[in-house]
């Protein structure tokens, strides 16, 4: 399968401050990517980097196998949806149809117009004037109908409220199925990702901590709980993640790709946002391992 | 991305229109009715004794307000363009984030600022260009009357008059997309531009147009035309003439000063109470001041006059839009630069 | 033709809890042999759930032996759960009542009585795979 994006040591300094750094990423087509880390941890700088917003300082990086920023043509296969779903305040929704379709050769009118006729939205309405979910159905449009490759999207929901972050998520799900787009997305949250994204990036401090299919991440990380023991001693392919102690228990959150014998342990499944909290809470010195790249 | 630029554009270049409309509007009902009264004034004072100076004064007079008005409107229109039509173009973008929607339609960003400036741009010229146009040929009459007072190459009228308004307009736009872009805040980035376009105005006329071509100097004899006034104290000290900026039809006079016989600068001319210019003085009334002048110049007194004549308005014009213009395309070539490397 | 829900908090995948539906569906009798699964496109567009989950359930029904991809059309049932095994679920009922009343006069109380069962069940289920 190809690729929609590849990073080789990608990096970005604004000024002294790096706001990504060493990051290497393989993210196979048909996907949708979930992009989570807290605030400031450098999602929007990964995004822009992409989107060919900016240059990066250090590494390479390539979407859909092309470099990033870009020619018209590089331009028309990835759409970009930037935070808070920014439109023309002054301009209807049928100017910003208007917008699309001038602007970008391979627009979808009908898809378009289908899409804010189901929404029910009023195509002379001023974009001012509508709500922030509205609004960010109207650059999702933008997005979808501009049939790109590749749709990013920085923290599209956050700013919504639950009905309208489900109902912007279904039609980003309806249009990932339809045109059979590859997605990135992003949220500080992880519940809002829990359901849409099969593909799963963890960036804290500026570094991924975890990358990989969803599938495989919840098959391979479990968490332990038995007598209390040192967690250096685990087997070699077992990789600590998280430990806690009490004095007489011990709790571990391991990743492993072989089934764990050990009959001391209580073995659990671990839910997505467990998982991510574990990577997220873990002290940025074990962090600095290479975070191991999960294939299938 | 030319009709996304039209649609920002539309109503900013609508009133602009509509403005106009109404000023070529008033001009033309007015302007041939001035130029007959000059004309027929002109014609009539030639054959009167006391020649054209009281008409022409009294022509100046009647349509003062109205043409320093036009005046004022021509020396604002630059900044109205760089404030309301450059500073907004990028800054209320970049400050409402829609940069990021339209960077990411298939266009580059180049050819969006590409279209941007030049289609707004070109209005904005345009607009300077027929609005000094206009008040060029409805003030011609009034300009001749006015020579004295507002000599053409020097401030105020220069800058509201042929072509330079057009380069005015040209810097004064790019100026506010410059500003605009590094700011990235709309109203800090007009307040920044009126201030540097003003200080960049003021500047020009004092500091770097009398430079343009280097200055003519003439050395002058003392007569009634630079002449103050002469103070001749009762109790019987020296005669004291005082000298002023002397009356070059149509010249910007840059300095004038009063120099003795060996070439020494003189803030007033003292004279013997003796002698011709003392009262009462010799000769008949109509005389006047000759036997005191020729006096004057025989004691080696003259006045010295930088100046720049008349006949440098159109080479002036000419190297002020050109340098105008080319810190517009500086400008311009900075704003490239800096959306392609810096700016995200 | 069915509709799909989610629950979040149940701790089972959403692409099983799909399977799961359908599957229940079958039993009851909600879905018969020819009936139509909604689209890919219907679901996703209803939950706001990943494509490939709904691609993953249908993938794993048709495995099983349940359903059936029309490659444009869509996907059909073409199987039955509400089969003979139904006719066997009142004496099978039956047997488990008089059984929870003996557990009940051993005196155990409900969670006992459901962690006896779960365990059991499980060790069972494992004989079995082994």
């Amino acid at each position: 399968m190809t690729a929609v994006l590849q990073a080789q040591d990608l990096g970005k300094r604004y000024g002294r401050r790096w706001a990504l750094t060493d990051c290497t990423l393989d993210i196979p087509a048909g996907h949708v990517v979930g992009l989570v880390g807290p605030n400031g941890a450098g999602k929007t700088t990964l995004l822009n980097l992409a989107s060919g917003q900016i240059a990066p300082t250090s590494g390479s990086i390539t979407v859909l196998g092309g470099r990033p920023p870009a020619s018209p043509a590089q331009l028309a296969t990835v759409g970009y949806v930037a935070q808070d779903t920014p439109t023309y305040a002054g301009l209807s929704i049928a100017d910003h149809l208007k917008l699309g379709a001038r602007l970008n050769p391979g627009w979808d009118d009908a898809l378009a117009r289908e899409r804010i006729s189901r929404l029910g939205l009023d195509p002379a309405r001023r974009a001012g004037k509508l709500s922030g979910g509205q609004r960010a159905q109207l650059a999702l449009t933008l997005g979808i109908a501009k049939r790109p490759e590749l749709l990013i999207l920085d923290e599209p929901v956050a700013a919504l409220d639950p009905l309208a972050r489900r109902e912007f998520l279904q039609g980003l799900m309806e249009a990932a199925a339809e045109h059979e787009l590859s997605v990135v997305l992003s949220s500080h949250l992880v519940s809002d990702l829990e359901r849409v994204c099969d593909y799963l990036i963890v960036l804290v401090d500026s570094r991924v901590r975890l990358s990989g299919e969803v599938d495989h991440l919840l098959a391979t990380h479990h968490r332990l709980t038995g007598p209390r023991r040192d967690p250096d001693r685990l087997p070699a392919d077992q990789q600590v993640i998280s430990a806690s102690h009490t004095d007489r228990q011990t709790t571990l959150i391991i990743r492993t790709d072989t089934p764990i014998h050990d009959p001391a342990w209580t073995v659990s499944q671990l839910g997505l946002e467990d998982l991510v909290l574990a990577y997220m809470s873990q002290p940025a010195a074990a962090g600095r391992r290479p975070a191991l790249e999960v294939q299938r | 991305m030319m009709w996304l630029t039209w649609r920002q554009f539309r109503a900013g270049a609508a009133m602009m229109s509509a403005a106009l409309a109404v000023l070529a509007l008033i001009l033309a009902l007015t302007g041939p009715g001035l130029a007959d009264d000059y004309s027929t004034g002109i014609a009539a004072c030639a054959t009167q004794s006391g020649g054209c100076s009281n008409f022409v004064q009294q022509f100046r007079h009647d349509n003062q307000g109205f043409f320093l008005g036009l005046t004022a409107v021509v020396l604002l229109l630059p900044a109205v363009v760089g404030l309301f039509w450059g500073a907004p173009l990028i800054a209320r973008e970049l400050e409402a984030g829609t940069h990021r929607l339209v960077w990411n339609q298939t266009i580059t960003r180049t050819r969006w600022l590409a279209v941007k400036l030049g289609l707004t741009g070109l209005a904005a010229v345009t607009a300077a260009g027929l609005a000094s146009l206009a008040v060029t040929w409805w003030s011609s009459p009034i300009d001749k009357a006015a020579a004295f007072e507002f000599p053409r190459p020097g401030p105020v009228l220069f800058d509201a008059r042929g072509i330079v308004p057009i380069g005015y307009s040209a810097f004064a736009f790019a100026l506010g997309v410059t500003v605009g872009m590094l700011v990235r805040r709309t109203l800090p980035a007009m307040a920044i531009t009126l201030a540097v376009f003003v200080a960049v105005q003021i500047a020009m006329p004092l500091v770097v147009r009398p430079h343009l071509l280097p200055p003519t100097r003439s050395t002058l004899e003392i007569t009634d035309s630079n002449l103050d006034g002469i103070s001749a104290p009762r109790d019987g000290g020296p005669i004291r003439a005082v000298l002023q900026t002397p009356e070059l039809p149509g010249a910007w006079v840059l300095s004038s000063r009063g120099v003795d016989a060996s070439g020494q600068t003189v803030r007033e001319i003292l004279l013997s109470s003796s002698g011709a210019c003392a009262p009462p003085r010799q000769g008949r009334p109509e005389d006047g001041l000759t036997a005191c002048f020729a006096e004057m110049k025989q004691l080696g007194y003259r006045q010295q006059v930088t100046y720049q004549p008349a006949s440098r308005f159109w080479p002036f014009q000419w190297y002020e839009t050109g340098i105008y213009t080319a810190l517009a395309l500086g400008l311009a070539g900075f704003c490239f630069w800096w959306i392609r490397r810096r700016l995200s | 033709m069915i509709e799909f829900h989610l629950d979040d908090r149940s701790g089972v995948s959403p692409y099983l809890q799909l399977v799961r539906q359908v599957r229940q569906a079958l039993r009851l009798g909600l879905l018969r042999e020819g009936d139509q699964l909604p689209t890919v496109k219907e679901v996703v567009a209803g939950l706001a759930i990943n494509p490939n989950t709904v691609l993953k359930a249908y993938r794993e029904l048709e495995h099983e032996g349940l359903v059936a991809a029309r490659p444009g059309v869509g996907t059909f049932v073409t199987a039955t759960l509400a089969d003979a095994s139904l006719a066997a679920h009142g004496p099978l009922r039956q047997e488990l009542r008089r059984w929870l009343a003996k557990a009940r006069r051993a005196g155990l109380d409900d969670e006992s009585i459901e962690a006896l069962f779960m365990t059991t069940f499980r060790t069972a289920a494992q004989e079995e795979i082994a």
